[in-house]
């Protein structure tokens, strides 16, 4: 008999039952919860009379709708009075069903998918589930996660378990190493611009491969975060010395007496040398050059060095028309090189790149550096009031700060524009989130998907560069 | 949750791959605590040619007259015709609600994204995966002749055109079985509360640091 994907063996681990379609009833070990997916959830459970099958395995934060700046004043100082409700209404419905939230002016609040990590809320082995989709983020520890919807939040809520059918198997091996420069996002994006935002759909993916191992936690959770923009639910990587260490003395992990105990479990959480994978894709890291997205979906990325593509050249007519759609709301022409794209903003920040890695990655490149004058606007967001302690501690703030980027509290900010964050219509950003979307960042706004150290570099020198070669 | 058994409804044809959630409801609304009211903001940057913000009155914006929605052919529709990856994004349940709340009760494409396909089930909505070719000649019949309907059936798995052209489709047996008969899955998952309890058991026993 072949062996077990990692996939395989979280799975197995996770069923409750099976049902005769072959669906099964799975268990899930944490939910994380937030403001914006979570209020129909507890009001389904209040109608119903029903409570929470476990509240210890349930931990919320609000993240979408905070304001990024005069955090202090906690959700008293939410300008915007819906916004204000709905942090309020997961206030009282944490106060009411008795789950531990890090509140506003918690230090420990922040974006759900870095304070999971952050707190050893999410561990190896677990099932993790959310009401948002970058719950693939979590994979990075080696773990089943992934993002659910409203009705299943409740569902979770009340039994514990999901219903749900099995994926299929991917392996995403990344083979060699990345040269200087490039980072986890752009491996990511350059895995969705081979496989595409659909490549992924009914897959569960595991990311391996010498460049995937290289990276810290930080960076699998960068590529694991964006599994879902392949079309994947979840994207994982296999448990190893360096998942261990970062687990390792966080607040939820497990306790002295159980640590070695919970090691010894972990160390099967890895794909068996013969286990079969229902698609391989395989991509050689040293081609991987530095990403940036021209169009309104992540598969439309390309290296630095390109030219925006020409819808000209592409011979399927669906696709020719999304193309030139694209590119008329970016306002692009077909051909331009991409260097030559003037920027208006710059948004460091997101589940994908908001972690204390990223933050030093940008204020790498912009230590003794200048923002450039035609960008009206560079923020850099931390993802926690963790995060943004650190790099106080190690003095990214004020390196930012010098550099003419404007330091925030933590929130999902700009990523979604749910708070006052956002780009005006036509406004050009230079983003590490993870959507391109049209109106994502604001009505009319355009977005490039780009990691740290790139943003950063855009933000210098007012337009797209080669961060390798910066001035 | 409401049953869908079989829906006779006009069709729109929206031509575009990768229709994702934050397009099919923009962020601000989610800032409502509700599960109902989304739909007069289906599709609100595609539809409306201003800013849409929560609690404006919509009956008063400027509509964009060259979306599909809009057209005097295309009131009154039930059904959605979709391209390639449809509903990719976000997990946000609001865009199932808002298409609900607008009127369809089923959305046809040659591929769904995972999250969205799973939060029409549970929304009275019937997804319905079809080959690219024969989406392509619906798109091609619905937008040739005015008032276009299909015929759905649950129960027979099919889709059948005015001239009578069959197509089938696939469905899970489970999710049939609630959609069919409008079952809320809490209530049935509850039927096994003893299998959730035993497991529990073993698993605080082989990893007892996730009970804390
Ligand atoms: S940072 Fe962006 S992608 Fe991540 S949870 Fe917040 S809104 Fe979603």
């Amino acid at each position: 008999m072949a062996g077990k994907t990692l996939y395989d063996k979280l799975w197995d681990a996770h069923v409750v039952r099976q049902n005769d379609d072959g669906s099964c009833l799975i268990y899930i070990d944490r939910q994380l919860v937030h403001e914006v997916t979570s209020p129909q959830a507890f009001e389904g459970l209040r109608m119903a009379g029903r409570k929470l099958w476990r509240v210890d395995a349930n931990l919320a934060t609000p993240d979408h709708n905070v304001p990024t700046t005069g955090q202090a004043a906690g959700v008293e100082g939410i300008v915007d009075p819906t916004s204000k409700l709905q942090v309020q209404t997961l206030d009282s419905n944490c106060d009411f069903f008795g789950v531990t939230e890090f509140k506003m002016n918690d230090p420990r609040q922040g974006i759900v998918h870095v304070v999971g990590p952050e707190q050893g809320a999410t561990l190896p082995g677990m099932t993790v589930v959310c009401g948002d989709s970058h719950t693939s983020t979590h994979g990075a520890l080696g773990a089943l996660a992934h993002g659910i919807g409203t009705s299943e939040v409740e569902h979770v809520m009340a039994t514990q378990c999901l219903i749900q059918k099995k994926s299929k198997n991917m392996l995403v091996r990344v083979n060699g190493h990345v040269g200087p420069g490039v980072d986890a996002k752009d491996i990511v994006l350059a895995i969705i611009g081979k496989i595409g935002t659909a490549g992924g759909t009914g897959y569960a993916i595991e990311f391996a491969g010498e460049a995937i191992t290289d990276l810290s936690i930080e960076g699998r959770m960068t590529v694991c975060n964006m599994a879902i923009e392949a079309g994947a639910r979840a994207g994982m990587v296999a448990v190893d010395d360096k998942t261990i260490d970062y687990v390792k003395g966080r607040p939820y992990a497990p306790s002295a007496d159980q640590w070695d105990a919970a090691v010894a479990n972990w160390a099967d959480l890895h794909s068996d040398a013969d286990a079969v994978f229902d698609t391989v894709v395989e991509l050689n890291a040293a081609d991987i050059q530095p990403q940036v997205t021209w169009g309104t979906s992540p598969e439309m990325v390309v290296s630095v060095d390109d030219k925006v593509p020409n819808p000209a050249n592409e011979r399927d007519a669906v696709k020719r028309t999304g193309m030139e759609k694209a590119l008329a709301y970016m306002g692009l022409q077909a051909d331009t090189p991409i260097r030559e794209i003037a920027i208006d903003k710059v948004f460091i920040g997101s589940c994908t790149n908001s972690r204390i890695e990223d933050i030093r990655a940008a204020a790498a490149v912009a230590k003794g550096r200048k923002v450039a004058a035609n960008v009206k606007l560079a923020m850099v967001v931390p993802g926690s009031g963790l995060v943004k302690q650190q790099a106080e501690a190690e003095g990214l703030d004020k390196i930012l700060v010098e550099a003419g980027f404007e330091w925030r509290e933590p929130g999902c900010s700009m990523c979604l524009a749910m708070n006052a964050d956002r780009l005006e219509p036509g406004e050009r950003c230079a983003s590490t989130s993870n959507r391109n979307f049209e109106g994502r960042q604001g009505m009319g706004g355009r977005t490039h998907l780009v990691g740290p150290a790139m943003a950063a570099a855009a933000a210098i020198a007012g337009h797209f560069t080669d961060v390798r070669h910066l001035n | 949750m409401e049953k869908f058994v079989t829906l006779n409804g006009l069709v729109a044809p929206l031509d575009r791959p990768n229709v994702d959630t934050d397009a099919i409801i923009p962020k601000q609304f989610l800032k409502s605590i509700k599960r109902s009211g989304f739909g007069p903001n289906l599709f609100d940057e595609w539809r409306y040619l201003d800013r849409g913000e929560p609690g404006m009155d919509n009956s008063n914006r400027p509509l964009n007259p060259d979306f599909v929605l809009n057209q005097a052919r295309y009131q009154g529709v039930s059904v959605l015709l979709g391209r390639d990856n449809f509903g990719c994004g976000s997990s946000r349940e609001h865009a199932p609600w808002a298409l609900e709340d607008f009127g369809f009760r089923s959305v046809i494409a040659p591929s769904f994204a995972d999250i969205f396909y799973n939060n029409c089930f549970k929304n009275g909505i019937l997804p319905i995966v079809l080959s690219a070719a024969i989406v392509d000649q619906l798109f091609k019949e619905t937008e040739a002749s005015e008032g276009y309907m299909l015929n759905i059936d649950l129960q027979a798995q099919t889709v059948t055109t005015p001239n009578g052209e069959s197509f089938g489709f696939e469905v899970d047996a489970f999710r049939k079985y609630c959609l069919l008969n409008g079952l809320d899955d809490i209530g049935l998952t509850l039927q096994h509360v003893d299998d959730i309890k035993a497991y529990e058991v073993k698993r605080k026993t082989a990893t007892p640091w996730l009970f804390r």
